[in-house]
C-alpha cells in the first residue's frame, strides 16, 4: 500500500511507451516505491533504464490493449508477483487520422478498440484487483477532445468521451471500496502523437502533464485538467451553440 | 460477496493521522464469536483494532477483514492483595482509570490518550513519561490469553512460553487476539500529580535539566519549540510530575484525595492552533505563546490526572487540524551515544520551517525483551507533521538514514511511512519474531496494512 507520504509501492503504467505516461510514473515514484511495470506493445522499446536506480526493479511485459481477453489475467498476474498494485497509469491510445477513417471507415475500429474497450477492459481489471485489495489509485489519460468532439477527430474524441464517462463512474463505484480514480484531461500536448501537428491553443509538455497529474492523485481528485486553465477555457466551450463552436480555430 | 452478519460492514478505515486509509470488512465479535469470524477470515486475513489510536496503518486490512473485540467495562476485575488488574483486552485505559483510581491506583503505563485499549497497549508495547523508570506496558503484564490462528486458547506470560508472550508484547496484533491481560496497578494516595515545570532558553538546557531530575522524578517529558532558531534552538518547558500525596494536596482536595472525574471540563490553555489556520507564522504565534506561559520554574503545582497525562483528551477532534491530507508522526529513538543524531534532527526541523506545535522529547530507559518493542535506552522525539507539504518525505528519508545509522529505530504505532528494508534495519530481532509468528500463525491468517508494507509478514 502507498504510504502516508503518497510513496507508492507499485506502479504500473500500461502504455509504458507513452511519453505522458512516462511523465506521470516519474512524477509518482518515489523512494519507497520498489516495483514499476512498464506494460508495452513493444519489450524492445520499452527503455527501462530510464527509470532503474537502486532499489527500483522495473520490469517490461509484453501487452496489447486490443488483446482483451488477456487482461484480467494479466492484471492478476502481476498483483501475484509484485502484491498490491497501488498505482496503475492506463496511458495508451491512439490518434488515427479522421480523413483514413472518412475514408476506409473499419479503421477506426483499432482506435475505438485500442482508446475505449481496451482501456475500459483493463480499468476493470485493475479496478477489481484493486478493489480486492481495499485501496490503489487507477489514472486514466482521458482528453478534452471527449470533453466536446470535433468535427476534426471525432472518432478520437468521441473514444476519449466513452472512456471519460467510464472512468468517472468507476471513480464513484470504486470509492467505498478505499480506491480513487483520476480521469486526466490533457489538451495538446507536445508528444510522438501529435508530432507534425500545428499546436492548439494552451499546448503544453508530457512534463506540466506529469506534475499536474501527480499532484491532482496525490491530492485525491477524479478530474484534472493539463493545463488547468483548460477547465475554464471549456466551462465556456461546453455551452457554446453549436454553430459558433464549429467556427472555432481549435486546430 | 457482502456478509450476511449485520455486525460486519465494509468500512473505509485509517489511522489517527487519517493519512492512510484502505477498505475492509469490519467484523465486531465477543470472545464467544471469535472462532467463527477467525474460521471465515478470507485470503487477506484478518487483524485486530482496539480504538485505531495508532497513527497509521497497523489496525487495517485492506481487502480483509478487521475484527474488533466487544467488552463492557466491568469486564475488570482488581485483585488489591496481588495489586493487579484483569481487564478484558477491549476495555479502554480510560475504562480502566474510572474503575481504579477511586480505589486507590493507578495504570503501570499510561500513553498521551486515555482512548487506547488494553490489546492495543499490549500489542503497540505503549510507553509513557515514565519509561525511564518503569519501562513501558508490557513489562508490567503477568499473564494474558491469546486465541491463536487455529482458534485455541493459550495463556501466556514471562513465565510460560515467554517467547510467544514476548512475541505478542510488541506484535502489533499478529500473532493472535489478546483476550485479557492481568498487569500490575501502581498504588496511589491521591488522584492528582505533583508537577515540577522547567522553562529552557535552549536545547541544551532541556536535556541536561532533564537528565538531572530524571532520577529524582517518575514522569518526565519536554516540550520543544521547533520553529525558534539560533541561540533559542530547541528551547522548550520540560514538565515534570508524581503521584501526590495527601500532604501535598489543599483542604478541598483533601476531602476527596482519589477523585477521578476525567469528563470535567477543565480550563486548559488552548493545545492546538484552531482549525484550518496551520501554517508557520500561527504556529510561530502559538508556540510562542506556549512557551511563554510556562513559567521559569515552578515546583509542585498540583494537577489533575487528564490535565497531566491526557490534556490532548480535552480537545475534541483535533487530528482534523491538517486538513484531509492527513499528518504522520515521526518518533524515533536513538541511544544515548547518538545524541548528535538527535540535535542534527532538531537544527534541520528548525531550518525546515515546518508548522510544528506536537512535540515531545522524552528518556527512554532500557528495553525489555519483546523483539519488536519500540524503546531502548536512550532519547526519544515525537513530532506531528502534515504531510501536505512536499519537502517532508524527502526531509524524512534523510532523519531516516540519521536514525537507523546510528542503531535507532522508528515506532511501529505511529510508523506510516517506514520500507521493508529501513524496519529490518531499525528491529535486527525481526527474524526471531518472524519464527514464533510461523510456529503460531504458519497460514498467515493475521495480516495488515502495515505488516505487508514492512514485510512482518506475507
Ligand atoms: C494523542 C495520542 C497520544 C499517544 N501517546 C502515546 C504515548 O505516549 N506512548 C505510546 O506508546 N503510544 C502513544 N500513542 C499511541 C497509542 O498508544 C498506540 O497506538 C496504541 O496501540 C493504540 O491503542 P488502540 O487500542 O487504539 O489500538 P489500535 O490503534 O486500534 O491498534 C494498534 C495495534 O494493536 C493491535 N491490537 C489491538 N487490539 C488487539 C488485541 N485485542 N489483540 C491483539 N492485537 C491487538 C492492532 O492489531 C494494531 O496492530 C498515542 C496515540 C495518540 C492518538
Ligand atoms: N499528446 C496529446 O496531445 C494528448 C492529448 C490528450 C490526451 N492524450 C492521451 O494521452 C495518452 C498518452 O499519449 P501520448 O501523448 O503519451 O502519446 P504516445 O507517446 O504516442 O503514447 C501512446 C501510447 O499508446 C500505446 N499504444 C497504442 N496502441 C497500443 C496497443 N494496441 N496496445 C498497447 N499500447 C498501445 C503506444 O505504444 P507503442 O509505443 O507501441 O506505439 C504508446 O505507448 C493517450 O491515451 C492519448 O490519447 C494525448
Amino acid at each position: 500500500m502507498q504510504n502516508a507520504l503518497h510513496e507508492p509501492q507499485t506502479v504500473v503504467l500500461f502504455g509504458g511507451t507513452s511519453e505522458i505516461g512516462r511523465a506521470i510514473a516519474s512524477e509518482l515514484i518515489a523512494p519507497a516505491t520498489r516495483t514499476l511495470v512498464l506494460a508495452v506493445r513493444h519489450p524492445d522499446d520499452a527503455h527501462p533504464e530510464t527509470f532503474e536506480r537502486d532499489g527500483l526493479d522495473v520490469v517490461v511485459e509484453r501487452f496489447d490493449a486490443t488483446e482483451t481477453d488477456t487482461h484480467d489475467a494479466f492484471v492478476r498476474r502481476l498483483a501475484a508477483a509484485h502484491g498490491d498494485l497501488d498505482v496503475a497509469i492506463i496511458a495508451f491510445g491512439q490518434l488515427g487520422d479522421q480523413a483514413e477513417f472518412d475514408a476506409e471507415p473499419a479503421r477506426a475500429a483499432e482506435v475505438l478498440t485500442v482508446n475505449y474497450t481496451g482501456a475500459v477492459v483493463v480499468g476493470l481489471a485493475v479496478g477489481g484487483q484493486m478493489r480486492r485489495q481495499g485501496h490503489g489509485r487507477l489514472v486514466v489519460l482521458s482528453s478534452v477532445a471527449g470533453e466536446r468532439t470535433r468535427a476534426a477527430n471525432h472518432v478520437y474524441g468521441s473514444s476519449k468521451a466513452g472512456l471519460d464517462a467510464f472512468a468517472q463512474g468507476l471513480g464513484d463505484a470504486l470509492r467505498p471500496h478505499g480506491v480513487q480514480v483520476t480521469a486526466v484531461r490533457p489538451g495538446f500536448v507536445h508528444t510522438r502523437m501529435t508530432r507534425g501537428m500545428r499546436a492548439a491553443p494552451f499546448a503544453t509538455t508530457p512534463r506540466v502533464v506529469g506534475e499536474l497529474a501527480a499532484d491532482g492523485v496525490r491530492a485525491g481528485r477524479h478530474t484534472v485538467w493539463t493545463p488547468s486553465v483548460l477547465r475554464y477555457v471549456f466551462m465556456v466551450l461546453r455551452h457554446l451553440p453549436r454553430r459558433v463552436f464549429r467556427r472555432l480555430p481549435l486546430g | 460477496m457482502f456478509p450476511a452478519d449485520p455486525a460486519a460492514r465494509r468500512s473505509v478505515l485509517s489511522g489517527f493521522g487519517r493519512s492512510t486509509r484502505s477498505a475492509a470488512t469490519l467484523v465486531e465479535v465477543d470472545e464467544r464469536e471469535l472462532p467463527a469470524a477467525i474460521k471465515s477470515l478470507p485470503a487477506r486475513g484478518g487483524i485486530m483494532r482496539g480504538l485505531g489510536r495508532s497513527y497509521g496503518d497497523p489496525a487495517q486490512n485492506g481487502g480483509g477483514h478487521v475484527l474488533r473485540l466487544r467488552s463492557g467495562p466491568d469486564a475488570m476485575v482488581l485483585d488489591p492483595a496481588a495489586g493487579t488488574l484483569t481487564a478484558s483486552a477491549g476495555v479502554s485505559i480510560d475504562d480502566v482509570l474510572r474503575h481504579v483510581v477511586p480505589r486507590g491506583w493507578f495504570v503501570p503505563v499510561t500513553p498521551g490518550t486515555r482512548f487506547v485499549t488494553v490489546g492495543g497497549a499490549i500489542a503497540s508495547d505503549i510507553h509513557g513519561k515514565n519509561h525511564h523508570r518503569d519501562g513501558s506496558f508490557g513489562n508490567h503484564v503477568r499473564r494474558l490469553r491469546l486465541m491463536q490462528a487455529d482458534t485455541t486458547v493459550v495463556e501466556v506470560g514471562p513465565d510460560r512460553d515467554a517467547e510467544l508472550f514476548w512475541a505478542t508484547v510488541g506484535g502489533m496484533g499478529l500473532t493472535g487476539v489478546i483476550l485479557d491481560a492481568t498487569f500490575d496497578l501502581l498504588p496511589i494516595e491521591t488522584s492528582r500529580i505533583a508537577v515540577d515545570v522547567y522553562r529552557c532558553d535552549h536545547l541544551d538546557d532541556v536535556m541536561s535539566e532533564m537528565v538531572a531530575s530524571e532520577h529524582d522524578v517518575r514522569y518526565s517529558v519536554a516540550w520543544i519549540d521547533l520553529l525558534a532558531r539560533g541561540p533559542r534552538l530547541g528551547r522548550g518547558v520540560l514538565t515534570n510530575g508524581g503521584h501526590a500525596t495527601i500532604e501535598q494536596l489543599g483542604p478541598d482536595a483533601a476531602a476527596d484525595p482519589l477523585a477521578y472525574d476525567a469528563d470535567q471540563v477543565v480550563t486548559v490553555p488552548p493545545l492546538v492552533p484552531p482549525m484550518g489556520v496551520i501554517n508557520r507564522l500561527s504556529v510561530s504565534a502559538f508556540n510562542e505563546a506556549w512557551f511563554r506561559k510556562a513559567p521559569r520554574r515552578r515546583v509542585g503545582d498540583v494537577q489533575r490526572i487528564p490535565t497531566y497525562f491526557h490534556p490532548l483528551d480535552l480537545v475534541g477532534d483535533w487530528n482534523r487540524v491538517y486538513g484531509r491530507d492527513g499528518f504522520v508522526q515521526y518518533q524515533f529513538v536513538v541511544p544515548n551515544d547518538a545524541v548528535e543524531v538527535l540535535r542534527t534532527i532538531i537544527e534541520r526541523l528548525a531550518a525546515a520551517r515546518l508548522p510544528i506545535f506536537m512535540t515531545v522529547l522524552k528518556r527512554f530507559g532500557p528495553g525489555n525483551p519483546a523483539p519488536l518493542s519500540f524503546p531502548l535506552a536512550g532519547w526519544q522525539l515525537a513530532v506531528d507533521i502534515g504531510v501536505r507539504h512536499r519537502s517532508v518525505a524527502p526531509l524524512l528519508r534523510g532523519f531516516d538514514d540519521l536514525v537507523l545509522g546510528a542503531g535507532g529505530r522508528h515506532y511501529l504505532a505511529k510508523d506510516a511511512t517506514l520500507t521493508a528494508e529501513q524496519f529490518r534495519r531499525g528491529y535486527p530481532r525481526l527474524d526471531e519474531w518472524r519464527a514464533v509468528r510461523d510456529r503460531v500463525d504458519p497460514a498467515g491468517v493475521w495480516a495488515s496494512d502495515q505488516s505487508r508494507r514492512l514485510g512482518l509478514t506475507g
